[in-house]
């Protein structure tokens, strides 16, 4: 069979992760955006908009893990250990944002603490995620001989993953803030177009200075973005990049646009991981450990990709069709609690 | 004293802790799942009101569980590489591809239908609104499958081979799923589940029959005691016979937990005692004041008064599981098995004296008997995961091999971490589930499709609390 069954498992597990983070993002932003958004009644809407599909969106980082251990079960070992502490730090927050979905309804008394564990929760969680990604790009120290991650529990902590993790934030806010544009309408919406100008800036600073930080990182991240030829495919990202930025602003100063900030939002946050894709590529566990040496077996991708390529397009499609239920506005009327 | 608590052991009480408190959740809400869904099509067919208020009642108290459940979850999702990497590293490629089917299968698919099940009911109609309950409880069923499955491979591993760079390597992947305890523990872990279940709507139900005011019942308390009641006297003696049998197959495959279970130190050539009660004493390798039936074991495990049982002492003692922490925490789960069959034979007898809803003493027993269920699960799984020590891959992986190469400072900070705030934020989901069952349900009762502010305006002056609980 011509098919490299570990490209194609590399292509799952991308997408898996790009949908989580297009997906939980924008929720996760919502989150955080709470901060600024103070009012009981905002707030309920804000939760309102979420509330049917967030569990939906969090499959997909189950969907991310699950993955990984499956399909690069090297990988999964390295990478768990090595970013030890942003990982629990992540599962915790998400407790504290999850729960607070229901338990905000169940108490008067207690929705301000509920409330603080959705900010906080959210923010936390967006952080270490970031702090993950750079944990991961500025790579992990590897005992080949003993399959083993081989430096210490903090090792991850510098300067560039602080970086990463802080970017993640404001992108998220990104994505939250386009989203109450779709989702809402009158004063709520006015504001969060405001915030949507104020993260879309902080966005694309982000980008800027993650995108120049990172080619000095590893020689190898260099040659991808700075030598003949790679160059000619690898320069097509910040192009693209560069247009969408300019759509997203445009379309922020035009009122009538709801639906458009939101998903240019998500085409920057997909043009981002691709060039992301450029840099790592062929490295799940840079600087030493490609997908090939993180495969499973043979046996193990070929069992996985039957229920794959079943299961993955009914996935989409009825997650599709719950999106599609609770299409519209939010109507403040409607209290789903 | 802190010796003890090495990275390794730090890991084992990490992994224990958070795979029990999330487990609690799952244990309830597959079999809430599937009364909701008996529920939501005994209204759709026979439109009797009751139905929905429960529906509607229950409804509530299952989106709390389940939420804790997937944030509990999420993380036992990452637990398996955070703090047994070499465990994931090998055994990855026999037991990623059913947890992959899992997600995959069962939980998008939940996820996917849980937000039409909790909050769609008025967009979708009653009819489509139906099928989502019953994909959730589908999924709620997969997702079980799928898990015991890859547990049951690590107790019972079939279909592999290991591979020069010490992988798991899965040779036939119908082996690994269908592998010999997993048919044994799916039958008794999902009953388990459905018991569970059983015994919480029908120490609810109880709870609300007994607080009944002047002479009136509280609206559907009847209906879910006497549900609730059905289930424990049809499923409880299933579920013991289920029990045997799954006792039966560990003895074929795991026989040390068995002679751990049984407390079992010596052999015993023509005919083991049933030892009722007694207190392990590993050192001196004997059971103190034992309490025991001659030949009873025997006759249990081989339908044979006199066949021969093996004892610890024909097992090398680096491959002996603790006797102590397993002895017990099996007799808990089979005391309360038994329990909970006392308790459906008694309902059925009340039944036919026609006092099922009149006889206090049921009512007070069922209602201190709602947490039955959940202690007798995790009972359960402690004989089970205990009784397997020292391995990981049952016979051929260590608990001591599996663990990630971190410091105890690390892991045993983390597990501060998780104690804390397990028991601060569950803690507080538990306590508003009690005051939603504390409270009972609202009689509804026009079935028109929910909405939320028409009802709002008809109830005076609702009480704030009660006002912004999911009521649709």
């Amino acid at each position: 069979m011509a098919m490299d069954l570990t490209l194609v498992w590399a292509g799952i597990i991308s997408l898996a992760i790009i949908g989580y983070v297009v997906l939980d993002g924008f929720d996760l932003g919502l989150g955080m955006l709470f901060a600024v958004f103070p009012k009981r009644r905002d707030r309920d809407v804000m939760m309102n908009s979420v509330a049917p599909v967030w569990d939906g969106n969090e499959t997909w980082l189950v969907m991310g893990g699950g993955g990984l251990f499956a399909a690069f079960p090297f990988a999964y070992a390295l990478i768990l250990p090595a970013l030890y502490i942003p990982i629990i730090a992540m599962l915790l927050a998400l407790v504290f944002r999850g729960v607070a979905f229901e338990f905000r309804w169940k108490t008067e008394r207690w929705r301000g603490v509920w409330d603080l564990s959705f900010i906080g929760g959210s923010a936390l969680a967006a952080f270490a995620q970031g702090v993950t990604l750079g944990g991961l790009i500025q790579g992990i120290e590897v005992d080949l001989a003993t399959r083993s991650y081989a430096g210490g529990a903090f090792d991850f902590l510098t300067p560039f993953s602080v970086l990463t993790g802080l970017s993640v934030m404001i992108g998220y806010m990104l994505l939250g803030a386009t989203w109450l544009v779709m989702k809402t309408e009158g004063d709520l919406q006015a504001r969060a177009r405001f915030w949507s100008w104020v993260m879309a800036v902080g966005t694309v600073a982000s980008i800027l200075v993650v995108s120049l930080f990172t080619p000095y990182l590893e020689p190898a991240y260099f040659a991808r973005w700075f030598t003949f030829p790679s160059i000619l495919f690898a320069g097509i990202v910040p192009l693209a990049v560069a247009a969408t930025v300019v759509l997203l602003f445009r379309s922020l100063h035009v009122n009538h646009h709801d639906y458009r900030p939101f998903f240019l939002s998500l085409g920057l946050f997909v043009l981002s991981f691709v060039g992301l894709g450029v840099s790592l590529y062929p490295y799940v566990v840079p600087p030493s450990v490609t997908i090939w040496d993180a495969a499973a077996p043979e046996a193990s991708q070929i069992f996985m990709l039957f229920g794959a390529a079943v299961l993955l397009p009914l996935i989409v499609g009825y997650t599709a069709y719950a999106y599609w239920v609770f299409r519209g506005k939010i109507d403040p009327e409607e209290g789903y609690h | 004293m802190f010796e003890a608590f090495d990275a390794l052991m730090l890991a084992r009480i990490q992994f224990a802790f958070t795979v029990s408190f999330h487990f609690l959740f799952p244990a309830f809400s597959i079999g809430l799942a599937s009364y909701l869904f008996v529920l939501n099509a005994l209204h759709y067919s026979t439109g009797k009101p009751v139905y929905l208020t429960l529906f509607q009642f229950w409804k509530k108290i299952f989106a709390l569980a389940f939420a804790m459940g997937v944030v509990s979850g999420i993380t036992m999702s990452y637990q398996f590489g955070t703090n047994w990497s070499v465990f994931s590293d090998r055994a990855g490629p026999v037991i990623g591809a059913p947890m992959a089917y899992e997600v995959l299968s069962a939980f998008f698919l939940e996820a996917g239908f849980l937000g039409i099940m909790l909050f769609g009911r008025s967009r979708v109609g009653p009819r489509l609104h139906l099928v989502a309950t019953g994909v959730v409880a589908f999924g709620t069923f997969l997702s079980a499958f799928w898990i015991l499955s890859v547990n049951s491979w690590m107790q019972t591993p079939a279909g592999f081979e290991i591979a020069p760079n010490g992988q798991f390597v899965p040779t036939d992947f119908w082996q690994v799923i269908f592998n010999p305890s997993f048919p044994y523990r799916l039958a008794h872990t999902v009953t388990a589940a459905y018991l569970t279940t059983a015994f919480i709507v029908g120490g609810v139900g109880a709870y609300q029959l007994l607080r009944k005011k002047r002479r009136e019942d509280r609206p559907g308390a009847r209906t879910m005691f006497s549900m609730a009641m059905w289930m424990a006297a049809i499923v409880a003696p299933i579920q013991v016979f289920l029990g045997d049998a799954h006792g039966l197959n560990t003895l074929e495959h795991q026989p040390q937990k068995v002679m751990a279970m049984e407390g079992h130190f010596d052999s015993h050539p023509d005919g083991a005692p049933l030892i009722l009660f007694g207190i392990p004493n590993s050192a001196e390798k004997r059971i103190d004041y034992a309490v025991e039936i001659p030949k009873l074991s025997s006759l249990i495990l081989k339908h044979d008064l006199d066949a021969p049982l093996a004892g610890l002492d024909t097992i090398p003692e680096d491959e002996q599981p603790p006797v102590g922490i397993v002895f017990w925490s099996f007799r808990v789960m089979v005391a309360l098995g038994f329990l909970m069959v006392g308790i459906g034979f008694w309902s059925l007898y009340a039944r036919w004296r026609g006092t099922l809803f009149s006889d206090r003493k049921l009512h007070w027993t069922a209602f201190l008997a709602a947490p039955s269920g959940l202690v007798a699960v995790i009972a359960g799984w402690i004989t089970t995961e205990v009784g397997r020590q020292p391995y990981t891959v049952y016979g051929l992986m260590r608990t001591a091999e599996s663990v990630s190469p971190l410091s105890a400072a690390t892991v045993g900070a983390t597990l501060l971490a998780f104690i804390v705030i397990y028991f601060a934020v569950f803690g507080a989901g538990t306590f508003y589930i009690l005051r939603l069952m504390k409270t009972g349900p609202k009689p509804i009762e026009d079935d028109r499709p929910d909405g939320p502010i028409r009802t709002a305006g008809i109830t005076p002056a609702p009480s704030i609390d009660d006002k912004f609980i999911p009521a649709e």
